[in-house]
């Protein structure tokens, strides 16, 4: 079992849970994600590591809860634990194997996106550490969608977006973006973006017309995380990449998002139906003609 | 004298009838009760040179057990058994038996071979049903050996280990140990809860440790193991984990799966039952391309789920590689077989669907470095096949996981760990491996017999340092 040492809500819908996972904390890299199961019913759950401390052994994830198994991860409280909490899994960013001083001379901006904001952390925080301290746009939908500012300000130069221009800057991140180069004489020469696959998609098109190398951090589904299953694989270039051994970081440039975004829908169906059977518990007799509880 | 006719034939199994358990997960065969199997044990000649132990790649004393069978000494069967073989339950339901013990069986040149199988099953389920358990070994040496993956190969080296005094921890990336009898083999074959926890808890009475969700090379690597966690010696048996795709047009559309996805699903995460969380999709008419008892597994499981399932296979049915067994079952369950004919392409709809499936005729030519007949195929031949899902069964590959972040650790150019058959050693001091990270896909028997081999490899390693 892992126990959770702390858990806390980042937003309505965001939870936030410290876990102890020595093992994982001790050999995990900024980039890398983990999977856990909270109970033995419960589906195996990808999250991107968000902050890890090797003294104290800690992991720390966030998520968003979707699906039956994270609506119940999302009830967990400080002193539970998870059955089962296997990692790292995936590549380093690629930032941690290029020297510090080739990264001092690059201009880096990161681009993160709802819950995408979290695993944005670590590498931020990495440079940060190391002298460099990166431009980051943080973009949600809304004020009380904004995560983890407090947290950023302390390790780079914040810009945040919202779509309804709710809180700081109005518009989505692809705007600040444009923004920051065109009308605020920022240049940059790498950019990592992590978030909702639209988001990256369009913070591709736009960098592309920039020309700024892009770093994006694909979450397709997964099973096991161990290249073993083949669920999360993907077109990158004229290559076919599992997200979970060959990435989950890749050339933004030559990932084919809309496919990504097609494979992300496999399982709504299934996924719903489960949801329903769970809202609705034993009174959930079908009627809705969807869900096959009529049958 | 003229032999009774009845003893050329194998005492009839009893299974599950094919329309009923088409619908269900329940075990097909239900094995021999006592009298059944006393009866079978008749018919052993008890050769003096013993061909079917010579088939058994982990050497079962076979005529012995048998001859405790045939005296209902039962326990006595079951001890003949456990000196050899940690997974008795299993490898009596998943071991191509026709091909080693029964093929070599004198029985079979006249007739049927004694089902040694089945014998071996009863031997293990009575066992279990009575709450015998190999009994762990009286001393302790205070040598420590990791293993690496509690699979059947890793089992097998770990409980032998085990036996021998060594304290023995298995490392297992998944949350569950078995390996691919947990992850690949359905329940209907091997029943989960029933069979193979069973007899991990049995390696693990032996005093074996299982940490799961243990990646070897992520959360740990072998040198950490060997440098600073005091292992004397590694064994790697990791399996072949990454499954192989064709390379087709249309091969990432939704409805496309590799048979290690849809079956873990469906084993492991099991997918197929109401109180689990993890999806499954199985459409209304499946393909399953590949021959081999992975296939057939996919094939069937498809089926329960309530699906028209077609194998699709290159060559024809003399050469499926498959386990006689499952094309049979397979086959009485209403699987269809389309052989000789390989897919080109698969046809996806707007929304990213399969849609259908493009194959083309094959026919057999030359004999090619397998022995078997080359298949080619006829120019023209091209025809269109209405499917919602494929699932693509065309073999594994060890995965690069271990290899490439252990130092000094060689492979081949198939990825597939180097390592010496009689004892496991590797290219590395102190590290062994076998099964499938070594051989690329093979059977549960004869990985388990890699494990054996490295068992004793690291016994004499370990001794050989003198201490």
């Amino acid at each position: 079992m892992y126990k959770i040492l702390y858990a806390d809500k980042l937003s309505e819908n965001i939870y936030r849970m410290v876990v102890d996972a020595p093992m994982v904390a001790r050999h995990c890299e900024p980039g890398q994600f983990i999977i856990a199961k909270a109970y033995e019913e419960g589906e195996r759950i990808p999250l991107t590591i968000c902050d890890f401390d090797r003294e104290k052994g800690t992991v720390t994830i966030v998520f968003q809860p979707i699906g039956v198994s994270t609506i119940e991860m999302a009830k967990l409280k400080t002193g539970d634990a998870f059955e089962d909490f296997v990692g790292p899994l995936g590549r380093p960013s690629d930032l941690i194997d290029t020297p510090v001083e080739e990264l001092k001379k690059k201009k880096i901006i990161f681009i993160a996106g709802g819950v995408g904001t979290a695993p944005v952390y670590p590498q931020v925080k990495w440079l940060h550490e190391r002298g460099i301290t990166a431009d980051v746009i943080i973009g949600a939908k809304t004020k009380d969608l904004v995560i983890m500012e407090k947290e950023f300000k302390e390790v780079c130069n914040l810009y945040i977006t919202t779509d309804d221009g709710s809180y700081q800057r109005k518009g989505m991140v692809t705007q600040c973006l444009q923004d920051l180069i065109e009308k605020e004489g920022k240049t940059y020469d790498h950019c990592v973006a992590i978030g909702p696959m639209i988001m990256m998609k369009f913070v591709v098109k736009m960098t592309k017309s920039y020309n700024i190398p892009t770093v994006v951090s694909m979450n397709p589904i997964m099973v096991d995380g161990t290249g073993m299953c083949g669920a999360c694989r993907l077109q990158v270039g004229d290559e076919i990449k599992f997200a979970c051994v060959d990435g989950p970081e890749f050339d933004g440039f030559l990932v084919d998002f809309d496919q990504a975004m097609k494979r992300m829908t496999m399982y709504k169906t299934e996924e719903g139906r489960a949801l329903l059977a769970l809202k609705e518990g034993k009174t959930h007799h079908g009627g809705c003609g969807m869900c096959g509880g009529d049958q | 004298m003229a032999a009774d006719p009845k003893m050329l034939v194998k005492v009839p199994v009893r299974e599950q009838d094919p329309k009923v358990r088409a619908t269900n997960f329940d075990e097909v065969c239900y094995g021999y009760n006592a009298e059944e199997a006393m009866e079978e044990s008749e018919r052993c000649l008890h050769c003096k040179n013993a061909k079917c132990i010579q088939g058994c790649p982990v050497s079962i004393n076979i005529p012995e057990f048998i001859a405790a069978i045939k005296k209902k000494d039962f326990k006595e069967a079951y001890n003949v058994i456990s000196e050899s073989s940690a997974l008795p339950a299993v490898c009596g339901r998943v071991c191509p038996q026709e091909s080693q013990c029964e093929g070599q069986c004198i029985r079979g040149i006249k007739g049927e071979p004694v089902s040694i199988g089945k014998l071996e099953r009863f031997t293990a389920d009575w066992a279990r049903e009575q709450g015998i358990r190999p009994e762990p070994a009286k001393e302790k040496n205070g040598h420590k050996v990791a293993v690496i993956g509690a699979g059947p190969s890793g089992l097998t080296c770990a409980g032998d280990l085990a036996r021998m005094g060594y304290d023995v921890t298995i490392f297992e990336a998944l949350h569950k140990a078995g390996g691919v009898l947990s992850y690949g083999i359905p329940e209907f074959r091997l029943p989960k809860s029933a069979v193979v926890d069973q007899e991990v808890e049995n390696v693990k009475n032996l005093g074996v440790k299982i940490e799961t969700n243990v990646i070897i090379g992520k959360s740990i690597t072998v040198d950490e193991l060997l440098t600073k966690e005091g292992f004397e010696a590694v064994f790697i048996g990791s399996g072949a984990g990454l499954p192989m795709f064709m390379h087709i047009p249309g091969e990432n559309a939704n409805g496309v799966f590799s048979a290690n996805e849809f079956l873990t699903r469906n084993n492991l995460m099991k997918a197929y039952r109401e109180d689990y969380d993890t999806p499954i999709h199985c459409g209304k008419k499946v393909a399953v391309v590949g021959g081999g008892n992975v296939a057939m597994d996919a094939a069937r499981t498809a089926l329960r789920l309530g699906a028209e399932v077609h194998i699709i296979y290159r060559r024809s049915e003399e050469e499926l590689p498959a386990r006689k067994e499952e094309v049979h079952h397979a086959k009485e369950e209403g699987i269809q077989f389309d052989l000789l004919c390989n897919p080109v392409e698969i046809h996806v709809d707007e929304n990213g669907w399969v849609k259908g499936i493009r194959c083309i005729r094959m026919e057999l030519g030359e004999p090619d470095a397998s022995g078997r007949r080359r298949p080619v195929p006829i120019e023209g031949s091209e025809f269109d096949m209405d499917v919602d899902t494929v699932i693509m069964s065309l073999g594994t590959s060890p995965n690069p996981l271990i290899s490439s972040t252990t130092i000094g650790l060689d492979v081949n150019k198939r990825k597939c760990i180097i390592a010496n058959e009689e004892d496991g050693q590797t290219s590395k001091t102190g590290v062994f491996a076998g099964g499938d990270a070594v051989t690329g896909a093979a059977t549960v028997i004869l990985a388990m017999g890699a494990g054996k081999a490295a068992a004793k490899g690291i016994d004499s390693f370990i001794r050989s340092k003198g201490n």
